[in-house]
């Protein structure tokens, strides 16, 4: 059995070699991308990076069910285990993205936080695959963890999509003060006025040409939404399901215990980004903030609650 | 309505699925901030008018609660309001830690307790919190009952005038005639739209079950809120601890603490009792527990008696209640002899766990029974599997299963206050009037810390019996049962609760997931027994799927004769 735990730690330490290797393609291209646009010569390193990611997220799903068989049970009762299958849900709806639409700059932005998470897994978090302690051993285990891994993954692709929306809104609005600017220079020019250098610093002023390459700000919007609105309904669904395991387990369906206390904290926050997007003056970039707050909030709840705080949660095993 | 009659006479021009996505939970926007007040301050009219009165001002704090601005806000003050309960410590979670706090910061510890910090759940200001934002929620909810009760029975919005404006739209030249053409749309759409034929075209209209949803889903919050409520008033909880041999009886004076809620009677309580006949554990050789079960047998009140397990994850329903099997531990059993030879004590003396390896602390109280005795205390620890240190100083638990159990108590005599009727802690011993017992000196006379004589520590086996020194008797330790502590939980509220959970989640689906769209098709002869058809359809939310939906309906409507481009030209007239 050990042996197969070992086996599954080393298809880990494979897919994190598979990651790295990716992530760097994909930075080469973002930065082809930023060179020459969308339209210049076909993404070669992209290519390399997309095939690489694939072979990763094969080792990866062979690491995580091979880890599970390892401990004999679903391979979801402690936090390494926790990482390294939030991860693969991440990295495979970065994948799942790619349907219909070219959404591969966001390679380099699912991978790099990817790559950390599973970093720590490996070097803070990882235990030994074992079986679990009798509270633990129940069926709403394979429910409750499997639907929360599965929302944390998707809220993660989502708040990255929102951090590429607010800096793409503001490329966008820099462009348009650029354009209006061009605008009022050129109307001075023709009052006699000197005409101003052409050439500018590429960083400054005009929209970078990566930018140019992503979707704009609204589809980002719109994508991180429809993501959003997935990852709520799993996390209510989280939550739901834990108060039914709570009840058969500590005879309450809910006691404000940290967890919970964070996971209430969570599904509050998304519901108001959810309304947010209904409330004029918080649409875009407001609800943008929301749903980056909302995605750190996951975070706490799973590293700061997990960790740090007395809680009856406390499953990370370390 | 009006929020969708503004969307469809003037979307904006950017991008109108945008707009739509606006009002994509609901005409909150509409209902709190008034249409006609758009880009205005909402309360511009009322600051205009010297004398509002109270019932514009009550008019006015209703429409600002009910606003979605607010709503907004309520929840994220919510959010936050609920974040010091995982930072302080709360008494009804841990009131060890509360007290510990107190102890640690005597100067904030104060203000925190005025407001309400050690019970935030149970605050006034939360309470206010969400009290607030559920009178939002209602203030909301009911009057969007109303309009969709009146959207679900009325005819589908009427065709537009312009098709131009709409994000989906086609034109398409089609072989058949009007009428034709007409009967297959609707064949197309029955049983998925609600359709009718006006004299502008026809009109249609799906995903009723969108807004259904969002009111079943708020609606089911409220079912939640008040399930909660109602559990705390008719539920009870107590826990008690029972030794394996020994029998609970399910009345108020068999439970070591009883929590009912308000309006339960303890009276109420059904006369069940049950014996725990074993308590089975299990743990792998580096102390891991991998399974706990405690077999009872459980005599109903009718008399009729069944054999029953509690295992973590599944208790036990008994008398209506559910039995959970919460903690284990060992209860030794003792008979303490005092110095006349009389048994003041025998019976078993459960002791708490407080590691992995079930490290654990008791207190033995023993009485005066014969004229003349000091009273006894002993405290210490039970070590189910110990190892004593090579120098005999001392000895620690390598493992929970008793193995080589050992007991390491230290001797008090005095007065152990179990006198003046105030019930004491069985886990504590009062040490205020008793004195430490010391090892004797070489002379036989008592010792003490000033003569250098160090405190008793009596290590006692199973079925050993050590004599006290001073005189004062003898401990024998006749056997190790283990015990079970158990939680009992009766709250008639959790079918309600759970029934609101499922259909929260349920409505949660419909109105994230189920799209809702508008289609309107305009049929005009065209020369040679043909029809121009011309189609458009807005959907509320974002909607990828829209263009699909509108190609399958002209798909389905007959066989076009000159395929045209789908931009504004062919639709500009």
């Amino acid at each position: 059995m050990t042996d197969v735990g070992q086996l599954s730690t080393l298809l880990i330490y494979g897919t994190m070699a598979a990651y790295g290797v990716a992530l760097v393609a994909f930075a080469v291209d973002l930065s082809g991308l930023r060179d020459r646009g969308p339209k210049g010569r076909p993404r070669k390193a992209v290519g390399i990076a997309m095939s690489t990611t694939t072979l990763g997220v094969v080792l990866h799903l062979a690491g995580v069910v091979l880890r599970g068989v390892a401990a004999g049970r679903v391979p979801w009762a402690n936090m390494y285990e926790f990482s390294i299958l939030a991860t693969l849900i991440a990295v495979g709806v970065f994948l799942g993205l790619q349907r219909g639409r070219d959404m591969r700059f966001l390679g380099t932005f699912v991978l790099g936080p990817t790559l950390l998470l599973l970093g720590i897994a490996v070097s803070v978090l990882y235990v030994r695959a074992d079986g679990v302690q009798p509270i633990l051993d129940s069926y709403w285990l394979i429910i409750h963890v499997s639907i929360a891994t599965i929302a944390t993954g998707i809220l993660t692709v989502a708040a990255t999509l929102s951090v590429l929306q607010l800096v793409q809104e503001r490329a966008e609005l820099r462009q348009v003060e650029q354009e209006a600017a061009e605008v009022a220079d050129r109307e001075l020019v023709g009052a006699g006025a000197p005409a101003r250098p052409a050439s500018r610093g590429p960083g400054r002023g005009r929209r970078s040409k990566v930018w140019q390459a992503m979707p704009n700000s609204a589809e980002l919007e719109r994508l991180a939404f429809r993501l959003n609105a997935v990852g709520f309904m799993l996390w209510t669904f989280t939550v739901v399901a834990g108060a039914i395991w709570a009840e058969h387990a500590w005879g309450r369906p809910w006691g404000w215990d940290p967890k919970e206390v964070f996971s209430f904290v969570v599904w509050v926050v998304y519901a108001a980004y959810l309304h947010s997007r209904a409330t004029r003056g918080w649409e875009g970039r407001r609800a943008a903030y929301l749903s980056i707050f909302g995605f750190a909030c996951v975070l706490a709840n799973y590293f700061l609650v997990n960790v740090l705080f007395d809680s009856m949660h406390a499953y990370s095993g370390l | 309505m009006a929020e969708h009659e503004r969307q469809a006479v003037a979307p904006s021009e950017a991008d109108p699925t945008n707009l739509s996505s606006k009002a994509g939970q609901g005409e909150r926007l509409a209902e709190g901030e008034r249409p006609g007040a758009d880009g205005a301050a909402p309360d511009r009219p009322e600051v205009s008018q010297p004398s509002l009165g109270l019932l514009g001002w009550l008019r006015w704090i209703w429409r600002q609660l009910t606003s979605m601005r607010v709503a907004l806000m309520l929840l994220l003050l919510l959010a936050v309001a609920a974040l010091p309960g995982s930072f302080i410590p709360q008494t009804p979670q841990d009131p060890a830690a509360v007290t510990d706090f107190r102890t640690d910061h005597p100067a904030l510890a104060p203000w925190l307790d005025r407001l309400g910090f050690f019970d935030v759940y149970s605050s006034v200001w939360f309470a206010a919190i969400y009290l607030l934002l559920f009178t939002s929620l209602i203030g909301c909810i009911v009057p969007r009952v109303a309009t969709h009760w009146r959207a679900l029975r009325a005819r589908p919005p009427r065709v537009p005038r312009r098709f131009d404006r709409f994000p989906a739209k086609r034109s398409v030249l089609l072989a058949e005639d009007a009428d034709t053409v007409e009967a297959a749309v609707l064949r197309r759409l029955k049983g998925r739209y609600r359709a009718a034929v006006t004299d502008r075209g026809i009109t249609a209209e799906r995903g009723y079950l969108r807004e259904t949803g969002n009111i079943v889903f708020h609606l089911a919050l409220v079912g939640v809120l008040v399930s909660f409520a109602a559990g705390q008033l008719y539920s009870y909880r107590g826990q008690a601890v029972v030794v394996e041999g020994e029998s609970f009886a399910n009345s108020v004076v068999d439970y070591d603490s009883f929590d009912p809620g308000t309006f339960f009677d303890s009276g109420d309580l059904e006369p069940f009792t049950f014996t725990l006949d074993e308590l089975r554990s299990e743990f792998t050789v580096d102390a891991q527990a991998r399974g706990f079960g405690a077999d009872v047998t459980v005599t109903e009140p009718g008399g009729g008696t069944h054999r029953d397990t509690i295992v973590p994850n599944e208790p036990m329903n008994a008398g209506g209640a559910n039995v959970y099997l919460s903690g284990n531990g060992y209860a030794p059993r003792l008979t303490v002899r005092d110095g006349a030879g009389e048994t003041a004590f025998s019976g078993t003396v459960p002791f708490l766990p407080e590691d992995d390896v079930y490290t654990s602390r008791g207190v033995v109280k023993v009485p005066d029974v014969s004229g003349g005795q000091e009273q006894i205390g002993l405290t210490g620890a039970l070590l189910p599997t110990a190892v004593v240190e090579p120098d005999g100083s001392g000895a620690h638990s390598v493992h929970p299963q008793p193995n080589a159990p050992l007991l390491v108590l230290t001797l008090w005599a005095g007065d152990l206050g179990l006198d003046e009727g105030v019930p004491q802690n069985v886990y504590v011993l009062d040490t205020d009037e008793m004195r430490q017992v010391y090892e004797e000196r070489e002379d036989g006379s008592p010792g003490s810390a000033e003569t250098g004589q160090q405190p008793v520590t009596l290590f006692i086996e199973p079925g050993q019996t050590v004599q006290l020194p001073e005189g004062l008797g003898s401990v024998s330790w006749d056997g190790l049962p283990r015990f079970a502590a158990l939680d009992l939980r009766y709250d008639p509220s959790l079918p309600y609760l759970l029934g609101s959970s499922i259909a929260a989640m349920l409505g949660l689906f419909a109105s994230l997931f189920v799209p809702r769209r508008r289609l309107w098709v305009r049929l005009e002869p065209a020369a040679g027994g043909r029809t121009r058809l011309t189609s458009a359809a807005l959907a509320r939310g974002d909607d990828p799927g829209l263009g699909r939906e509108l190609d399958r309906v002209v798909e389905a409507a007959g066989t076009p004769v000159q395929n045209e481009e789908t931009d504004t030209k062919g639709m500009s007239r």
